[in-house]
């Protein structure tokens, strides 16, 4: 990075950690970091819209619909969520292969699974054994987001679920009085008053969320929990200039710090819209607020 | 049936470093899925019960502290229950491991530290005392006034009004709460072993063998799903074992008052 980096071994410490962190791998490192807030962005509103499907279901009329809603919510709920990330990588990867391989080989005889092994046509590989190493990692990181969205669609689905019901039944029964359909009833009425019910649930998700996404590791992603625990390592003059000891407690202090600040931030944000969004509701909260002003 | 027989005498205790030294390497039965993933249930329990025992004492001194008007109670117990409710629990074992480890080169007496009956154990009790805390914390604020009020005309103050009135009333407001951060304490407990903590001889939890089955057979339809029914028991029992206790702590309500606790399991993680 710097003019003077050539030859690390002969600087004092403040030039020796002015190289040190700005090597390329530390920049690999540092971009790790946009991946974490990359899935958050993608994730969070999938998500969302995932629970927002889930929690229709929950309350369909049509009875296997709504046995399929509240499965989806208990059966997430009930097992750890960290199982769900192991098991949907590798089943989704399986399911896609699967799908293509029944598209695209159709005259294939031999069995898929034979023993130990997941077998389909070359054509149906995911992502196919000529593609760059790119495809590969875009596709682990696709498989993640999707992997995420399903987990915590349930969760958010279970949010939204009880935020529907807590809307009052009188704000739906004068919507009836007026002759609005069950469809324009939802749509109209209780979507735009649910939210406020829903946001602190929504917002301890999002904490859910941003403490899971070290999970990504397990995923085999090469995150930031990856890295740390490769840059970390002892390092011997044979294969780097920098040199240093055992330093991964230290990285992932590191780590652990930017976790502090990013949720603690992402409280103050999330309390600030909760003040917005209680302005003005008939709840005890905007009630209060009503009183200050007054 | 006879051989299912051998098989939960070889591996049923596999967890803990009895029985059988090798794992099944192939052709596996459903039986040895359901044993070794049973087994390893031994360590999600054992990490799960003593973390909440211990955490539970710990938890209420700091809920008691970041109710306290003194600064030197109040701080450290609202940075304790910021930094572990913070940030990832996943990241803490990283950190926890590795600082243990940094701790063993300066002496022997930190050696079992950095295994996970120990180490993993610590950081599951610290975790789970800062979000219970906070909770209890919550409970503590919303006690009614009356009930104070009504300990000073009898004349009780200071530990007896603590431990007779304040405390029992604390726990019945938080117990619903608390019922949910247990089950999740549960559900935290299968990350010990892919965090830094190793497996020696492959005694791991439940979470640790079906991730061996899946790794083995690629087919993650079997064992995960195992896991899941394991869980789904396990979650019963804690729901069971602890609605026990919430009619306990509520035995002196009215019958209509005293309403049964509804489960619409929170997200406290």
């Amino acid at each position: 990075m710097f003019s003077y980096c050539s030859d690390p071994s002969t600087l004092d410490t403040f030039r020796w950690f002015s190289c040190y962190l700005t090597n390329g791998v530390h920049m690999q490192f540092y971009l790790s970091f946009l991946k974490v807030l990359g899935l958050l962005a993608i994730t969070a509103p999938v998500a969302l819209a995932f629970g927002f499907l889930g929690a229709m279901a929950a309350r369909a009329r049509f009875a296997p619909l709504g046995w399929l809603g509240r499965g989806y919510i208990a059966v997430v709920r009930g097992v750890p969520d960290i199982a769900f990330f192991l098991f949907f990588v590798i089943a989704l990867d399986q399911m896609f292969e699967w799908l293509r391989h029944k598209i695209k080989c159709p005259d294939w005889t031999e069995p898929i699974r034979r023993g130990n092994d997941f077998l389909v046509c070359p054509q149906a590989k995911l992502p196919l054994g000529t593609s760059p190493e790119w495809v590969h990692e875009a596709y682990a990181f696709f498989l993640a987001i999707i992997t995420f969205a399903l987990v915590f669609g349930a969760f958010a689905a279970n949010v939204l679920f009880g935020a529907m019901r807590a809307v009052p039944r009188a704000q739906l029964e004068t919507a009836e009085a007026y002759g609005m359909t069950r469809r324009q009833t939802f749509w109209r009425i209780l979507v735009p008053q649910m939210w406020v019910y829903a946001l602190p649930g929504l917002s301890n998700l999002w904490m859910v969320l941003i403490k899971a996404t070290p999970l990504l590791f397990l995923l085999g992603i090469e995150d930031i929990v990856y890295w740390a625990r490769e840059l970390g390592g002892t390092k011997t003059p044979r294969f780097t200039d920098f040199p240093h000891p055992d330093w991964r407690m230290w990285y992932f202090l590191f780590l652990l710090v930017f976790y502090l600040a990013f949720t603690r931030v992402s409280e103050i944000v999330l309390d600030r819209v909760m003040r917005r969004l209680t302005h003005g509701q008939a709840t005890m909260g905007g009630e209060a607020q009503r009183k200050a002003a007054a | 049936m006879s051989s299912c027989l051998q098989t939960i005498q070889d591996y049923g205790l596999r967890s803990i470093g009895i029985g059988e030294r090798l794992l099944p390497r192939s052709d596996f039965t459903l039986c040895e899925h359901f044993t070794l993933i049973g087994s390893g249930m031994i360590w999600n329990i054992y990490f799960g019960v003593l973390a909440l025992l211990t955490g539970f004492f710990l938890a209420t001194a700091v809920a008691l502290g970041k109710a306290s008007r003194n600064p030197l109670l109040r701080k450290p117990s609202e940075w304790f229950i910021f930094v572990f409710r913070g940030s990832p629990l996943f990241i803490q074992f990283f950190f926890a491991y590795f600082f243990f480890l940094n701790l063993k080169s300066v002496h022997p007496f930190f050696d079992p530290f950095t295994s996970a009956w120990l180490g993993a154990l610590i950081v599951l009790f610290l975790n789970t005392a800062a979000y219970s805390g906070e909770i209890f914390y919550g409970a503590l604020l919303s006690v009614p006034k009356g009930d104070i009020e009504a300990a000073d005309a009898y004349g009780l103050s200071g530990w007896a009004r603590f431990r007779r009135i304040i405390w029992p009333t604390m726990l019945r407001l938080a117990w619903p709460a608390y019922t949910n951060e247990a089950i999740f304490l549960f559900h935290a407990t299968t990350l010990v072993f892919f965090s830094g903590f190793p497996a020696w001889q492959q005694r791991g939890d439940a979470l640790y063998y079906a991730n061996y089955f899946a790794d083995k057979t690629f087919n993650p339809f079997v064992p995960y799903p195992i896991l899941a029914f394991y869980f789904i028991l396990l979650t019963l029992a804690i729901v069971f074992l602890f609605g026990q206790m919430n009619r306990y702590l509520n035995r002196h309500l009215p019958q209509e008052r005293r309403k049964r606790m509804t489960f619409r399991l929170n997200l406290l993680r």
